[in-house]
């Protein structure tokens, strides 16, 4: 796999803003604007980094923002050891290209050192877990900020939260209490111990970061690209083989031609049937699709009505 | 293609979340499984016929309940433009969460139920669509169902509300007939009302003008962050990151820093990285200057013949938030205007504003919840301002509690 996440000043941004729809500008500039109030505000910044679009958009954002300089915050992965193999080559390779420095935390190792418990069964995920291993990496940095690439066209909770999301010193999010957000003036300030997760692309929708992805000439992870793999077909839904998933006797390995449209943990994210290899042919896809991202590809948020507001509240992303 | 903003307000239950539902749903924005996941949380609560105001209500407590709590914000696009839909609660309780949605909205969709007419939240929301300068307002007369679509029933409620909005300072403004329920005259026109010859709401959603309303004239860059490299090649490099509040910039143009008054002229403008020849309004860039000047995070840069008042006084209209203290004169807070944050001082409390007859009370002692007001404040720096009526980005301002760190008011300085 080869990656070219081009030097910023490689591409005319101008020839680029004049060719492209206006939105996409201003929701570009938005997101420059958010990560540098971050700089401005926060002592010790991260940015969540998952090797995903989102995240890799996020990045190029950040790169932008502090162009020529480097980004001034390190990448951050919490690393549930169930990631696809191809994400996480990108990752490393793309820290190393921009310079940036990356912390890696593993839930491997939360598991270990608290002795908890991992769910069994038939649906099993490190999904909740990683909430463990992200609360202890933000206390050991003493991280004040972290950015993440939350969209509020993702899922109902995520349409209800805050550009600037407050967290007090165990990770939560309280719906009911969100501080107002006025204009553009967020506000930062928090106490010792707290955080603030920060989330520039929230007005940003899926074809939006496609579309940016394509306009700014990004390479993206390989899996993001229709492939011929073997697939666990699990109630109508194809999940990668790997070790990590234990087939039972209704699952059926099959082979097919896919492409992932998030590639979050491996335990639950599911592949499209796909035969698009380009952007322009996933963009198309993903244009006459009558299926949401979420609906379409996570298995996690399927389970109750409010499985991400509850996530959230304890400290998730 | 463009992006328009713009916000439901109006009473509980009068049909906003119907109606943001109701838009995505006729222009074909609602995906199958999430048109699957509402009906079955209909079928759930036996509501009869599917309801598309769960579309937005996304809490817990929200569908529990069955109200809007927080604001929610939904995305959706037609051949013409983008939207950025934001349903606000009506209860009074959660009018901050209103203001929240609001304050960066190009347009607002005052609801009101065709039974009742104008009511208290209908002067309320008005009052802060008028305050937060929102520059188009369309009251959508909903429910028009229950009352026999009637002409008589919508001329009365039009009457009242052009009385109520002559008060105020809104500077477009539509009246249209609809039933959210239905789909009368949201995307597609009633044949339920074949009197009613105006637009549809999409359609006026389509078409208003929104470049129109930002501040070309006035250049305002507030400085968000200081980037230097210091790696060899760019050892002298400094570039100073933020976004154009208003007006244009160009190379060689004479700029002025605030509030410090130091003059230099602009070497470069750079977006990521590279050169371009002017910023406009929004755009997030990076400003050099011929001078070695001392800049940091908080100053401003604007146009040299063009300034805007830099005072330490200063007199606003505030939206209270905070439901745990009340304002008074005397406290203290930290005022954050642009990137600037200074502690301030109430000073005083010239009036309250009543919010149904919109009159002026005096002798005021203290601010509760939901409370909108005209307050003196002197600040420990000086503040580079613009009234907020002439520029929307660099006259507004919020307070903030010095001990809970939260939010407490939206002050939109005059
Ligand atoms: N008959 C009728 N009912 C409506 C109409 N619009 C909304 N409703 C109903 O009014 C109630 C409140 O609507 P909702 O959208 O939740 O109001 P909100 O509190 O303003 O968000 C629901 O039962 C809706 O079905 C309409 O145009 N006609
Ligand atoms: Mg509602």
């Amino acid at each position: 796999m080869s990656i070219s996440v081009k030097e910023v000043s490689d591409i005319s941004d101008q020839e680029a803003r004049r060719s492209s729809p206006d939105y996409l500008d201003q929701l570009e500039a938005e997101a420059i604007y958010i990560m540098r109030e971050v700089a401005g505000q926060f002592e010790r910044p991260a940015l969540l980094f998952s090797g995903g679009k989102d995240s890799i958009t996020l990045v190029r954002l950040a790169q932008k923002a502090f162009a020529p300089g480097k980004i001034p915050f390190p990448l951050v992965h919490v690393d549930t050891g169930h990631n696809f193999i191809e994400a996480i080559n990108y990752r490393d390779e793309l820290a190393e290209q921009i310079g940036a420095k990356l912390v890696v935390r593993y839930v491997e190792d939360t598991i270990k050192a608290k002795g908890l418990k991992e769910q069994t069964g038939k649906n099993a995920s490190r999904n909740w877990l990683q909430t463990f291993t992200l609360l202890d990496t933000i206390e050991e940095f003493e991280f004040d900020a972290c950015i993440g690439g939350a969209r509020r066209d993702e899922e109902k909770a995520r349409a209800k939260e805050r550009i600037f999301s407050f967290r007090d010193e165990f990770g939560q999010w309280d719906p009911k209490r969100q501080r107002p957000e006025l204009w553009n003036l967020f506000n930062g300030r928090i106490h010792k111990g707290e955080n603030v997760r920060v989330f520039p692309i929230s007005n940003w929708t899926e074809l939006d970061v496609w579309a940016y992805l394509k306009r700014e000439n990004i390479t993206l992870p390989s899996i993001y690209f229709a492939h011929e793999r073997e697939l666990i077909l699990r109630d109508g839904k194809l999940l990668n083989n790997t070790p990590v998933i234990e087939p039972d006797e209704h699952d059926q390995i099959v082979k097919r031609q896919v492409r992932f449209r998030t590639v979050g943990d491996m335990t639950c994210t599911a592949a499209v049937e796909s035969s698009a290899a380009t952007l322009d042919e996933v963009i198309a896809e993903i244009t006459v699709s009558r299926i949401s991202e979420r609906g379409e590809t996570r298995i996690d948020d399927q389970q109750t009505e409010a499985a991400m507001e509850d996530r959230k509240k304890g400290g998730y992303f | 293609m463009d992006l328009l903003r713009f916000i439901t307000a109006g009473s509980v239950d009068d049909g906003k979340s119907t109606l943001i539902g109701r838009l995505l749903y006729d222009t074909k924005n609602i995906l199958a499984d999430q048109m699957e996941a509402i009906e079955r949380a209909s079928k759930s609560r036996n509501v009869g016929e599917i309801d598309l105001a769960l579309l937005t209500d996304g809490l817990r407590s929200e569908r529990e309940q069955g109200i809007t709590i927080d604001v929610a914000y939904k995305y959706f696009q037609t051949p013409n433009r983008k939207f950025i839909s934001i349903d606000a609660p009506g209860h009074i309780q959660y009018t901050r969460n209103m203001v929240t949605g609001a304050s960066n909205a190009d347009l607002a969709i005052i609801l009101v139920d065709a039974r009742h007419g104008v009511v208290e939240q209908t002067r309320r929301h008005s009052l802060i669509a008028s305050m937060l300068g929102i520059p188009h307002v369309i009251v959508a007369i909903n429910k028009m169902d229950l009352v026999g679509n009637s002409e008589d029933a919508f001329l009365e409620i039009a009457k009242a509300y052009q009385e109520l909005a002559s008060k105020l300072n809104i500077k477009d403004l539509t009246l249209i007939p609809v039933s959210a329920l239905n789909g009368d005259n949201i995307v597609d026109r009633s044949v339920n009302m074949p009197w009613y010859t105006g637009e549809t709401l999409l359609s006026v959603l389509e078409t208003v003008n929104v470049l129109k309303d930002q501040n070309q004239e006035d250049g305002r860059f507030s400085v968000q962050y200081v980037i230097r490299p210091q790696t060899e090649e760019l050892h002298d490099y400094r570039g100073y990151a933020g976004r154009v509040q208003s007006g244009t910039f160009k190379k060689g143009d004479l700029v002025k820093v605030l509030p410090s008054g130091t003059e230099s002229k602009i070497a470069k403008i750079e977006f990521g990285g590279n050169e371009i020849e002017e910023a406009s309004v929004l755009e997030s860039v990076t400003i050099l200057l011929e001078d070695d000047v001392d800049i940091s995070r908080g100053d401003t840069i604007v146009s040299i013949n063009n300034s805007p008042i830099v005072s330490q006084d200063i007199e606003a209209l505030v939206c209270w938030m905070d439901d745990k203290k009340t304002l008074k004169a005397g406290n203290k807070y930290v005022l954050q205007h642009g990137t600037a944050r200074s502690r301030c001082s109430i000073r005083d409390i010239e009036y309250q504003i009543d919010i149904n007859s919109y009159e002026k009370l005096d002798e005021v002692e203290s601010l509760k919840l939901n409370d909108v007001a005209r307050i003196v404040l002197r600040t420990a720096q000086p503040i580079a301002y613009d009234p907020y009526q002439q520029n929307r980005a660099n006259g507004a301002a919020i307070l903030i509690d010095e001990t809970s760190n939260v939010t407490v008011g939206a002050c939109m300085i005059e």
